[in-house]
């Protein structure tokens, strides 16, 4: 079974959680994700590994929907029905001497592995962090650890620079010149730093994070159209170059469900 | 005066097309009797031949006329382990019944349904014949609980291996569980002939992903598994490549059947997993999957379920009694329609345009084949399913260097022997999307040759 053995709030609506995991944890790497089960209904929900030991794998989700929100209610020594993993490819960390980073809201989880495998060669990291409000921002001390500089913005400005990530970003790039870009967030946050990074000529990666059932490559739920051509976020992904991503229809697919996610989440507030 | 052949009672095609209930009813005792009856007790039987494990037909027939039941069904059991499951989905038709002498000028004897019968009687008696398994505590692993892992497994067993399955899925059975419905496979049919092989003393491990959570490397290496069976089906679907087919509601039947069999979407909200399919749903190609997801559709309340299929009716690989019970349940067959796009607003799907096919001469699968008129139909749709195949998954295959694979991505072997030693596989994952039987037979057959390699080297 999976055991919680470590869990703790990050904000209202973001928890971290360790759970013990050894045949996930063995083969993983930056850039794989996990797809756990709450219960013996549970939906199959996806979620980045942010960390590993050799027996553990560390999460952290936001309780938006109906699945994240009974995984929030697990608590340390509850287990876990199902989890399976390492899934997807690990990330291309490439060679480059210098990136700037963008992530949005929970984005900042997925991200994490990623800038850590850039530190550990070397790489100078600059991060535009920003979150709805201060309370929503997370591993703020984390990346100023990991980072040669983090940038912080918050939609209400209550923290750092009011305003979204693309405006602190623009400065930024007015200023400086970077190697490579990688975003991740909500997809329209994606699309919008992709699209301004393109106008300074700065290629970006994205991690995608669609919806999924098996993530094995068989059912083809999580489907990206890349100039023109078919991938799956869960074999081909999560991690993508964004040239050529169609977003917009990436933005329909996630939303394809959202009127039967709220007839669930309903049902679990009434409870 | 000949006796016709029995028939099996169905449900009303109005009421079940509302519901998930088996379809099929099965035979009684006294209709088995009858219709064994038939058997002409041939002296050169062509059903045993033409059955891909070779059960002794005849012999379990005589034995059904004789009312020695139990009997029946262990002379089936010896050749077929999940006699309740091929009973039901095996294309009999085009196997042993196909061979059936009778066949030729009347009916065949009804071999599939005096399977059902004796596979049925067995569960629901906890049949259960002393089995003699000497351990010889020599680890072999096995990637995918579906047919051809589960014969596998249950061959090595026997023969006193200590049996691992490894399943990606949190649930055994592979496709019998993710893809083929209820109403043609109940699950709990699934579960209780599960239950007999763990009875055997099999590990069965879900959630693991072999070439992600263990590699091959680590499972001779670190693990100790003196061999290996790959019978991780063909689970990756094949794509239309048309315009539009990345739009919301173009699912492939993975996608859709996974949602409602696995997921058990049609418990919604009480299972969270959701599936909307609207009330106009095209289904593209004409195999037991797309009758499957043609009539899961129906089943889920959409009134206008049609199949869309480049052939004509005659071409339709789909087993007979799919087709036959999808047309009780009002499916339209749309035929010489092979879809060339679809029509969207926003990234919704709202129409399919085909083109009009006609026929021409035949082609190597002896159908004739579909040649495009240059003329073309459009139909209003909230949802399309695609059916038009599958292929072995890459996971595996990209996870492990040096495993040969066709230009199909379908493993190559030779006697079941994969291009990496005591690697062996069977199954879909070898041939490409088939059967349950042609599945149960390759990993049946195949461990003959993993019991063979394991005493050559420890000679």
């Amino acid at each position: 079974m999976y055991q919680i053995l470590e869990k703790r709030a990050l904000n209202t609506d973001v928890d971290w959680m360790v759970i013990k995991a050894p045949l996930v944890a063995k083969n993983a790497q930056p850039g794989h994700f996990v797809i756990l089960r709450v219960d013996e209904v549970g939906e199959r929900i996806p979620l980045t590994i942010v960390e590993h030991t050799d027996s553990t794998i560390t999460i952290i989700y936001q309780k938006l929907g109906f699945s994240t929100m009974k995984l929030g209610e697990l608590e340390i020594g509850d287990t876990i029905h199902d989890l399976v993993g390492p899934l997807g490819r690990p990330t291309h960390i490439r060679d480059v001497s210098s990136i700037i980073a963008v992530a949005g809201g929970v984005g900042a989880a997925p991200l994490y592995p990623q800038l850590r495998a850039y530190k550990a060669k070397g790489v100078n990291i600059e991060l535009v962090l920003g979150a709805r409000d201060k309370s929503h921002l997370i591993l703020l001390n984390e990346y100023r650890a990991l980072c040669n500089e983090v940038h912080v913005c918050t939609d209400d400005g209550s923290f750092g620079t009011k305003g979204f990530v693309t405006v602190l970003l623009e400065r930024i790039l007015q200023e400086k010149t970077f190697d490579h870009s990688i975003a991740i967030g909500p997809l329209i946050m994606m699309k919008n730093v992709v699209a301004l990074n393109d106008s300074f000529e700065l290629a970006t990666d994205v991690s995608l994070n669609p919806i999924m059932i098996d993530g094995t490559g068989m059912c083809g739920n999580c489907r990206v159209s890349i100039h023109g051509e078919t991938y799956f976020a869960c074999v081909d992904g999560p991690d993508f170059p964004a040239d050529g991503i169609n977003f917009d229809e990436l933005i329909v697919r996630q939303n394809y469900y959202h009127d039967q996610e709220h007839v669930c989440s309903l049902g679990l507030k009434h409870k | 005066m000949k006796m016709p052949r029995e028939t099996m009672p169905v449900l009303d095609p109005k009421e079940r097309s509302k519901n998930f209930d088996e379809v099929a009813c099965g035979f009684t005792l006294a209709q088995s009797q009858l219709e064994a009856s038939r058997c002409l007790d041939c002296k050169n039987p062509r059903c045993i031949e033409a059955c891909p494990v070779h059960v002794e037909i005849p012999k379990f027939i005589h034995e059904i006329i004789d009312g020695r039941i139990e009997d029946a069904y262990f002379t089936l059991y010896k050749d077929n382990i999940l006699p309740a499951i091929c009973g039901r989905v095996c294309p009999q038709e085009k196997q042993c019944e196909g061979a059936c002498v009778l066949g030729i000028k009347g009916d065949s004897v009804a071999i599939g349904a005096l399977e059902r019968f004796l596979g049925d009687y067995a569960l629901e008696h906890q049949l259960h014949k002393p089995t003699d398994i000497v351990d010889n505590h020599i680890k072999v692993a096995i990637v995918g609980s579906g047919p051809a892992g589960l014969a596998n497994a249950a061959s090595m067993r026997l023969l006193g291996y200590d049996v691992t399955i490894f399943e990606a899925l949190h649930e055994f059975g592979g496709v019998l569980k993710y893809g083929i419905p209820d109403f043609r496979l109940p699950k709990h049919i699934v579960e209780a002939e599960i239950d007999r092989l763990k009875e055997l003393g099999i590990h069965f491990e879900k959630n693991v992903i072999i070439g992600k959570s263990i590699t091959i490397d680590q499972l001779k290496n670190d693990y100790n598994f003196k061999a290996i069976f790959i019978g991780s089906g063909a689970g990756l679907p094949s794509a239309l490549g048309i315009p539009g087919e990345n739009f919301s509601g173009v699912y492939y039947a993975n996608e859709f059947l996974t949602r409602v069999n696995l997921m058990k979407s049609r418990d919604f909200p009480k299972s969270p997993t959701p599936v909307r399919i609207g009330q106009r749903v095209a289904v593209v190609g004409g195999g037991n999957v797309a009758m499957d997801a043609a009539r899961t559709a129906k089943r889920l309340g959409a009134k206008e379920v049609f199949i869309l299929y480049r052939r004509d009716m005659e071409s339709l690989p789909a087993r007979l009694d799919e087709i036959h019970h999808a047309i009780e349940e009002q499916i339209e067959f749309r035929l010489l329609r092979n879809p060339v796009t679809f029509i969207g607003e926003d990234y919704v799907v709202k129409q399919v345009k085909c083109e009009i096919m006609t026929l021409g001469e035949r082609d190597s699968s002896g159908r004739r084949r579909p040649l495009p008129t240059g003329t073309y139909e459009t139909f209003d749709i909230d949802s399309c399913i695609i059916s038009i195949g599958q292929k072995p998954n890459p996971i595996l295959k990209d996870a492990t260097i040096g495993l040969e694979v066709n230009k199909w991505g379908c493993i190559v072997v030779n006697d079941y022997q994969t291009s990496i030693p005591g690697v062996f596989a069977g199954g879909d994952v070898v041939s490409g999307a088939a059967t349950v039987i042609l599945a149960m037979g390759a990993g049946k057959d195949a461990s003959v040759y993993m019991d063979r390699y394991i005493n050559e080297k420890k000679n």
